[in-house]
């Protein structure tokens, strides 16, 4: 080993607390890249095959009854690779011990042949005895929420008749990764269960013997989408067809991809503002490094080192702080993109994880890390090549300060010398002083972006359930319904309130865009489940015209005034033109609403609803339950309070794990920051210091004036950190942004307040660290010395 | 009878590093009394610094006794000697030790804000003959000079004794007159007790008492009659 590397490792032992520093910011934008892109990679992969394994289908669609002859048409489709016929019905359960009704969705497993698509992955148990009229599989999360084993019971209402089923498997499905019930926002497996029965038993409850209601393909490589959409909507559109779609449009695999969107986001965002930091660190701690060792570097010179080799001697210093960064990053990382790929893989019940190894994010993460680390050395490094030997080996000339006022305004009745000292230091270190409150402001902002996600959601909660839908339950029928069951539901026991709401499948065309929705027909007083609009207010219907979702009014371009096509896809499936005349705020899906009665007219049909809003008096929810139950033509039953409990569950769970991550990541970057420049202006000021403890000063007040600098600047920081996190909040708003799920951007004033507090303490963390330093300052030897 | 300042008995102090054990003070008895100017000579390594930081609180003996009037110096802690030092005590270093970002007025601001009973800056850069540059900053300011408001800033409290290690040592004959002619002014106006070490045997001649320091052990005491003035010194 050359003695240059010795004198390497030496200076490393040395600064090791500051090289750990260092190395921690870095290593806190390795492990973003990595987490972000690789659990990112690990859930796409596991998706992809789980998707291959199991033949999920790429086209969709529902028909009210198609005859089993109608299946080698579709099979002859150009591009139609194979073709999976079956029956699914949604129907209500009844199961003991639960008093409010569930939702089951019912498929039929085929009995001659084997499931070519969407096959299931066998969890427990075995496939039902074909012909058997009991047994069923059930998905894996409806049965462990309920406690079922195989053997348990419980019952259905089939096409209006109740049936005893009895659980011989449960499964898992790609077509259902994340299983939402008819009327919910989010998947609650113990309202709402996949069922798996066998096709016999099912075609007879629905009097679909040689028929089927749903059907799903697979496309050959290459083929177009839309036009196999096309020739089937042709061949089903007679037998009820409610328009087909393709993965888009899917629900399951439609959420899967905003999540899978976000983390994607996430590693765009988050991983540059700790490389500007780290390369900021790097600059500061190896520019003073460098001056303390001028003399060194001097001697060097004078010996015939070349300059080339003096400058490597610092740039590996860099590297190796790189490097410990990269190597704890890269674990950090991996660990934390194991437990979110875990998370987010029990959240969307995946049969099995793919944790991705790939080397490229390493060699990516390292290669920026590298680069941030060399690009922040890059000052240092030229500095030293600068010097010549002879004016090296010299004191650097005493620094120059200036007077902020003219001598003869004298501040010391004003300011303590010890404030005068610190304003001074601030003039004579602009750059310094900007890029540490920079870091210090970036610590704050990713704060304010972890915590604002809480402020956002309690925003959307209010809007979507105690502005918007009032109601305290939604009962869905499978078909369409005469208007005169509205009436029947409000004489259910308890029902305080009704409101109808009748949905049509739509294609809404404006220009060249088009997006396949459901147009919603509300009563035009509608009082439980209400409009409001982007002002936040409820709005009345208009007569004529559509009130959209303001996210539907900017994928399509339009504006209010606007007259857009709609596809009718039920009933006559007409094509017809309707203005715009309202836009909506909601934060769910895309959608569009018209008064009921001009629906009815655009439809020529008698008013006809899908669905009642219900009020029900919660004193006599038992007695309304057990009526629903025995209602043959519910298919659903959506009640709000659950799915508020829902969402919130799953906002908690996902807003307390980000929020942790990233707050962590911040208090490194504000521990970071803030100990390093402690740590520099003490190696600088060590001797201003001692000379106080020598003149009297208790150590107290030496470590005050030694941080008073960094406490102002801490403090500045945070206006500008604020504003950093609003910025990064409105990025992370614009990226969150989707057809599915969009939120408006709400920073309470606490979650500034928060997000300063959790700085300041990290600030104060590493002013105790520091302090033990100032405490074994060695007096004598300090003064002893030449500066 | 003479007020004793510092009374020390016995007083040891021994550097251990490593394996090896240096004994800088090796039993040291003196006592030094009020108003005195004394001159501390020996080579390097004598003992006389030592003596010096232990005098100032900015180090502790090993074994034996010194005290500062009636209060033990060597029984105080860290926090006891930081009060000692701030009402006591003025230093005087080779090296000016000024902060380079506080003016001349500014820097003996520093000990008056947290003295008890201090002059002002003014009066105390007037007393060393730097009434005109008080704004100027250090690196504005000649070595002399440098040293002067090093001085002032060390007698603004008032203190009672001035410990002054090698003063004129980074200074040339001229200028490293004016910083003894200085110190002597004080003493003569102030009465302040002033030990004085230097390894330019020429200063001696200006103080009451010269201590000869070897091996940690004072070898010689000479007393002057009557002192001679700064102006005569020669280098």
């Amino acid at each position: 080993m050359s003695v240059l590397d010795l004198k390497l490792l030496r200076d490393l032992k040395r600064l090791w607390a500051q090289v750990l520093a260092i190395a921690l910011v870095i290593a806190g934008g390795v492990a973003t890249i990595i987490l972000a892109v690789g659990s990112h990679h690990s859930l796409d992969e596991t998706r992809i095959a789980y998707y291959e394994r199991f033949g999920f289908a790429d086209v969709f669609a529902q028909v009210r009854r198609a005859p089993n002859a109608v299946i080698p048409q579709i099979e002859q489709i150009p591009g139609v690779a194979a073709v999976e016929p079956r029956i699914a019905q949604l129907a209500l359960l009844d199961i003991p011990d639960f008093r409010e009704p569930a939702t089951g969705q019912f498929i039929s497993l085929p009995e001659k042949r084997e499931q070519v698509l969407n096959r299931l992955f066998m969890r427990e148990g075995r496939m039902p005895e074909p012909g058997n009229e009991q047994e069923v599989i059930v998905t894996e999360d409806f049965a462990s929420a309920h406690g079922f084993t195989l053997g348990s019971r419980f019952a259905a209402i089939l096409n209006g008749r109740k049936r005893e089923l009895v659980i011989v498997g449960t499964a898992l499905s790609p077509e259902f990764i994340f299983a939402v019930g008819p009327g919910d926002i989010m998947p609650d497996s113990r309202r709402f269960g996949v069922i798996w029965m066998p096709e016999r038993a099912l075609a007879a409850a629905y009097n679909l013997k040689d028929g089927f209601s749903s059907v799903s393909l697979k496309l050959m490589p290459g083929a177009s989408e839309r036009e196999v959409i096309q020739r089937l909507d042709d061949i089903l559109e007679r037998y009820g067809g409610r328009a087909a779609y393709g993965r888009k449009d899917q629900t399951s695999h439609a959420w899967l991809n905003h999540e899978l969107d976000m983390l994607n986001n996430m590693s765009r965002t988050l991983p540059p503002i700790f490389l500007i930091v780290a390369a900021f660190l790097v600059n500061l701690t190896l520019g003073r490094l460098v001056a303390l060792q001028r003399e060194q570097v001097g001697l060097l010179k004078a010996l015939g080192y070349a300059n080339r080799v003096i400058a490597a001697h610092y740039v590996k210093f860099v590297l190796i702080i790189a490097v410990i960064g990269i190597v704890i990053g890269s674990a950090v990382g991996t660990w934390l993109g194991i437990s979110v790929t875990k998370l987010f893989g029990s959240f969307f019940r995946f049969p099995f994880l793919l944790f991705s190894r790939d080397v490229s994010t390493y060699l990516i993460g390292a290669a920026l890390s590298v680069a941030a680390s060399v690009v922040g050395a890059a000052r240092a490094v030229r500095d030293v090549v600068r010097l010549l030997p002879a004016v090296a080996m010299q004191a650097p000339a005493p620094p120059q300060f200036r007077h902020f006022l003219p001598a003869s305004l004298s501040f010391d009745r004003v300011v303590s010398q010890s404030t005068v000292m610190m304003f001074r230091n601030i003039s004579r270190h602009p750059f310094r002083t900007a890029f540490t409150t920079l870091g210090i402001a970036f610590a704050t902002g990713i704060l304010v972006v972890s915590l604002f996600t809480r402020d956002t959601m309690n925003v959307l909660i209010d809007v979507t359930y105690f502005l918007a839908d009032r109601q305290d339950a939604t009962v869905s029928f499978g078909e369409r319904r005469s208007a005169d069951v509205v009436y029947q539901i409000a004489h259910l026991p308890g029902v305080l309130a009704v409101e109808s709401s009748r949905e049509v499948p739509v294609r809404i065309r404006y220009g060249t865009v088009e997006r396949r929705i459901l147009l919603n027909g509300k009563p035009k007083d509608a009082e439980l489940s209400r409009i409001i609009d982007v002002e936040l207010h409820p709005v009345t219907l208009p007569q004529d015209g559509l009130a959209i979702s303001d996210m539907l009014a900017r994928i399509l371009g339009v504006h209010v005034g606007d007259v857009v096509e709609i596809d009718l896809l039920e009933g006559q499936n007409r094509t017809v033109t309707v203005p715009i005349a309202a836009t909506v705020e909601d934060y769910f899906g895309i959608r569009a609403m018209m008064d009921a009665k001009a629906l009815s007219v655009l439809m020529r049909e008698t008013p006809a609803v899908n669905s009642v809003h219900v009020s029900v008096d919660a004193k006599e929810l038992d007695s309304f339950y057990d009526r629903i139950k025995a209602m043959p033509s519910i298919s659903g039953l959506a009640l709000q309070r659950v799915s508020l409990a829902n969402f919130r569950e799953a906002v908690a769970l996902l807003v307390t794990m980000m929020a942790g991550i990233y707050a962590g990541l911040a208090a490194v970057i504000a521990f970071g920051v803030v100990y390093n420049n402690a740590r520099i202006s003490l190696s600088e000021h060590a001797r201003d210091l001692a000379s106080l403890r020598v003149l009297g000063f208790t150590r107290g007040e030496v470590l005050r004036i030694l941080l008073l600098e960094l406490a102002l600047l801490t403090l500045i920081a945070q206006p500008p950190g604020w504003a950093i996190g609003y910025g990064l909040a409105w990025i992370m708003k614009a990226q969150l942004a989707g057809e599915l799920m969009r939120v408006r951007l709400v920073v309470e004033h606490f979650t500034f307040a928060m997000s300063s507090v959790i700085v300041i303490a990290a600030a104060l963390l590493s002013a105790v660290i520091v302090r033990s330093r100032v405490y074994a300052l060695d007096l004598v030897s300090v003064l002893k010395t030449r500066d | 009878m003479k007020e004793t300042v510092f009374s020390a008995h016995g007083l040891t102090k021994v550097y251990t590093t490593g394996e090896v054990e240096v004994r800088a003070l090796a039993g040291l008895d003196l006592d030094i009394w009020a108003g005195e100017v004394v001159v501390l000579l020996g080579p390097s390594g004598s003992g006389k610094s030592t003596l010096l930081n232990i005098m100032g609180g900015l180090d502790q003996a090993t074994s034996g006794t010194l005290f500062f009037k009636d209060q033990e110096l060597t029984k105080l802690d860290d926090r006891g000697l930081t009060a000692y030092r701030r009402r006591h005590v003025g230093f005087v270093f080779q090296f000016y030790n000024l902060l380079p970002s506080l003016t001349a007025l500014e820097n003996v601001a520093l000990v008056t804000e947290i003295a008890v009973n201090p002059m002002t800056p003014s009066e105390s850069l007037a007393l060393v003959g730097l009434q005109d540059r008080m704004h100027h900053f250090p690196a504005q300011l000649s070595g002399g000079e440098q040293q002067r408001v090093a001085i002032a800033r060390a007698i603004a409290k008032r203190p009672e004794v001035l410990l002054c290690d090698e003063p004129t040592g980074a200074l040339d004959s001229k200028t490293g007159i004016k910083v003894i002619e200085a110190l002597l002014s004080v003493n003569e106006q102030l009465g302040t007790t002033t030990v004085i070490i230097t390894h330019n045997a020429n200063i001696q001649g200006v103080a009451d008492r010269v201590l000869f320091f070897a091996d940690g052990q004072i070898s010689k005491v000479q007393k002057n009659e009557t002192r001679r003035p700064s102006a005569e010194v020669t280098w």
